[in-house]
């Protein structure tokens, strides 16, 4: 079986004296929902832009089933770029039509293709109204149908879910799932980072135009510190001041939040702890991504 | 899992991706109301122009003058007389002096000749048209000088002959160009028109690539085909919307001109300033466009559409202007004509100067050679700023800047 996957190998991008990009390196694989996470200006969009043809890099390639892409082969991608933008005057089908067939396709096929997305993503109605007339989360939806009537071979979407209604993130949600289990890769940004924890399969997270994490929300918190949660209702403050490589986080009622150095004794914890009384809660807490984010992000300030 | 299975085929080449950019401004700016609009009003124009011209000159006589009893024979030696000084004066018998007399007051004959047939008197509403006194003032010497030549015993019909031949001799050191007048007035509407429609389908291009810029449509275009070919079908498009708009203008506009007989000039010479007037059209929107294509591709909103492109709309504007306010009283000026030549100025004085006629061929065909030799050079650097400057939104890009960078 052919590997469809996606490769981003050492994309570089400057402006003048700006580092837009510095050797960013990722893939995303068949049937996959990849995450792309960073800060704004981490190099997101240039990265999109450049697999997209709409820029170009200064150094690096980008494959797609191991061959570097070219013009043909993008019009196998579906693209939502992240300034949003269709013809205003133009109506919704004529449009989609109009796009597909500058995809490859034929007028037959999408004309079909066009009833079905519509259908699909609920804008059926709207097909002979002019895009401008559309509220603002039927263009999103016209946008979406825009970045798949072409029947896409890859997925790489900008922000699809930022102003979309909570009805539209669990069609967006769907589709893209959807997408990658029909051996699609998929790779979106998203400052969404609860919704990227919830739907993707791998997260990257940029910085300064750099891949800096990279792999499962599981992998990402392996490599993070453990952090413990203990309710011991009688304890006094300061219990686990002293305890050997534990930093006390915070007090949250009667719970103590506590991060453990790489090496430190959990069981240890756990023993001073039940010194002070009964425990009635004692968890490894999971850090979201969020947090987990932050941590790569500050580390740069830091 | 092979890959035609999987993959399907999307294949586009250049000729179609065009076509299709192409025929998607057709079919927008088909049916868009300005363009319906404009054309129909021109249209109404020029059809209503030669009808104007037509009721204006009232037929083909310039004046008609009514002629009874002893003044009847007079209407052959009045017309003889008014075609000697360039008038066209019809007469018409009428039954009697009071008959005719009615005529003129309610303006159905110009004059009433009345009298003996020996002295001229005639009868006017209230002036007489100076260029028809004229004719009788020539036709009332001729009477006095037939007099007199009987008087002498001469044969007035024998001295006219005689007189008829003299003529003097000319020698033409150069041939010159007999510039006919319907010819002027052509070469004038010839101007106007490729003014027009340069300006207006020029502007049109240069909306059509901001108006892509500001949606922002123009990423998910260039994500799919290339700058030049997006670039090439809007200007094959709006060229071929400004083509119909121009044939069938030209076409109604001959076609009322030669029914109507306002236009007395031949079929084919009539054909043939539509026909220079299509290739000035052609060549002169290619250039113009690509360039306006560009320019506009610098600025992101459509307020700014204008300033960006002025320095070329300025050599447009130049060229018809000296045209418009030269040529018709110097067809054959030798600056005109040096201009007309030069690329940019071009489009819109050589059609002027075809459809006037006296245009030496190789001027034709030098002018028709410069500009279809300038327009790769413009498209390769038209190409290269819009490819630069489209995907860059905000503040005007710099010319220089989007030369440069790649």
């Amino acid at each position: 079986m052919e590997d469809l996957r996606l490769e981003i190998d050492a994309i570089s991008k400057r402006y003048g004296d700006v580092v837009a990009l510095k050797e960013m390196t990722f893939d995303v694989r068949a049937g996959e929902l990849f995450g792309f996470v960073g800060s704004n200006g981490a190099g997101k969009t240039t990265t999109m832009r450049i697999a997209l043809g709409v820029l170009s890099s200064d150094a690096g390639e980008v494959r797609w089933a191991g061959e570097p892409i070219t013009v043909e082969t993008r019009r196998h991608i579906g693209y939502m770029p992240e300034e949003r933008g269709l013809y205003p005057k133009m109506k919704v089908a004529e449009q989609l039509t109009y796009l597909a067939r500058l995809h490859g396709m034929g007028t037959a096929g999408a004309k079909r293709s066009v009833e079905e997305w519509t259908e699909r993503l609920g804008v059926a109605s709207r097909r002979e109204d002019e895009v401008q007339k559309l509220s603002l989360g039927n263009q999103q939806r016209v946008q979406l149908a825009a970045a798949l009537v072409h029947n896409p071979r890859i997925l790489v979407l900008d922000e699809p879910f930022s102003g979309l209604d909570p009805v539209a993130v669990d069609v967006m949600s769907q589709v893209l799932r959807e997408k990658a289990d029909e051996g699609v890769p998929v790779v979106f940004s998203s400052h969404q980072l609860d919704l990227v924890e919830r739907l993707c399969d791998r997260v990257g997270i940029v910085r300064n135009g750099q891949m800096v994490t990279l792999g499962t929300v599981d992998d990402l918190r392996s490599g993070a510190a453990v952090r413990l949660i203990v309710h011991a209702p009688d304890a006094p403050r300061g219990w686990a001041d002293r305890l050997p490589g534990v930093k006390v986080l915070g007090h949250h009622g009667e719970k103590t939040e506590l991060e453990l150095e790489p090496g430190a004794d959990d069981q240890l914890v756990l023993k001073a702890a039940l010194d002070t009384g009964p425990v009635r809660e004692f968890a490894h807490r999971l850090p979201s991504l969020t947090e987990l984010f932050r941590n790569v992000v500050t580390e740069e300030a830091a | 899992m092979s890959k035609p299975e999987t993959t399907p085929s999307v294949r586009l080449s250049s000729a179609s991706a065009i076509r299709l950019v192409a025929s998607r401004e057709i079919n927008t700016r088909l049916r868009s109301k300005a363009y319906i609009i404009s054309t129909v009003v021109m249209l109404f124009l020029i059809v209503a122009a030669t009808l104007v011209i037509k009721l204006l000159s009232g037929g083909n006589a310039d004046a008609t003058v009514g002629v009874t009893g002893p003044t009847t024979q007079l209407s052959a030696p009045l017309q003889a007389s008014a075609k000697a000084i360039g008038q066209t004066v019809e007469t018409t018998d009428v039954a009697s002096e009071a008959d005719g007399r009615a005529k003129v007051a309610d303006g159905s004959i110009d004059a009433l000749l009345v009298g003996d047939g020996e002295n001229l008197q005639v009868v006017v509403k209230k002036d007489l048209d100076s260029k028809l006194e004229s004719s009788l003032n020539v036709l009332a010497q001729q009477l006095a000088l037939n007099q007199q030549i009987v008087g002498l015993g001469g044969d007035p019909a024998q001295v006219e002959a005689a007189v008829a031949g003299a003529r003097v001799d000319i020698q033409p050191m150069e041939k010159p160009f007999d510039y006919n007048g319907q010819q002027l007035v052509l070469g004038i509407i010839a101007g106007i028109l490729i003014y027009m429609s340069l300006l207006i389908n020029g502007q049109m291009v240069a909306q059509g690539v901001v108006e892509e810029k500001t949606s922002r449509v123009v990423e998910l275009l260039l994500s799919t085909i290339r700058p030049w070919q997006l670039m090439a079908g809007k200007v094959l498009g709006i060229g071929t919307i400004g083509l119909i708009q121009m044939v069938l203008i030209g076409g109604v506009g001959v076609a009322s001109g030669l029914a109507t007989g306002v236009l007395t000039i031949s079929l084919s010479a009539a054909l043939g300033t539509v026909i220079w007037l299509i290739v000035w059209f052609l060549l002169g929107f290619l250039m113009y466009s690509i360039v306006f294509a560009a320019l506009g591709a610098l600025v992101s909103r459509q307020e700014d559409v204008g300033g960006a492109i002025t320095p070329a709309l300025m050599f447009v504007i130049a060229g018809y202007v000296v045209g418009v306010s030269v040529l018709p009283s110097d067809p054959g000026n030798s600056f005109v004509e040096v201009l007309s030549i030069i690329p940019v100025f071009a489009p819109t004085l050589m059609p002027m100067r075809l459809a006037m006629g006296g245009v030496p061929v190789w001027e034709a065909v030098l002018s028709v050679a410069l500009v279809a030799a300038l327009i790769p050079i413009l498209i390769w650097f038209a190409g290269r700023i819009y490819g630069n400057a489209v995907m860059r939104t905000g503040a005007k890009v710099k010319l220089r800047d989007a030369l440069k960078s790649a």
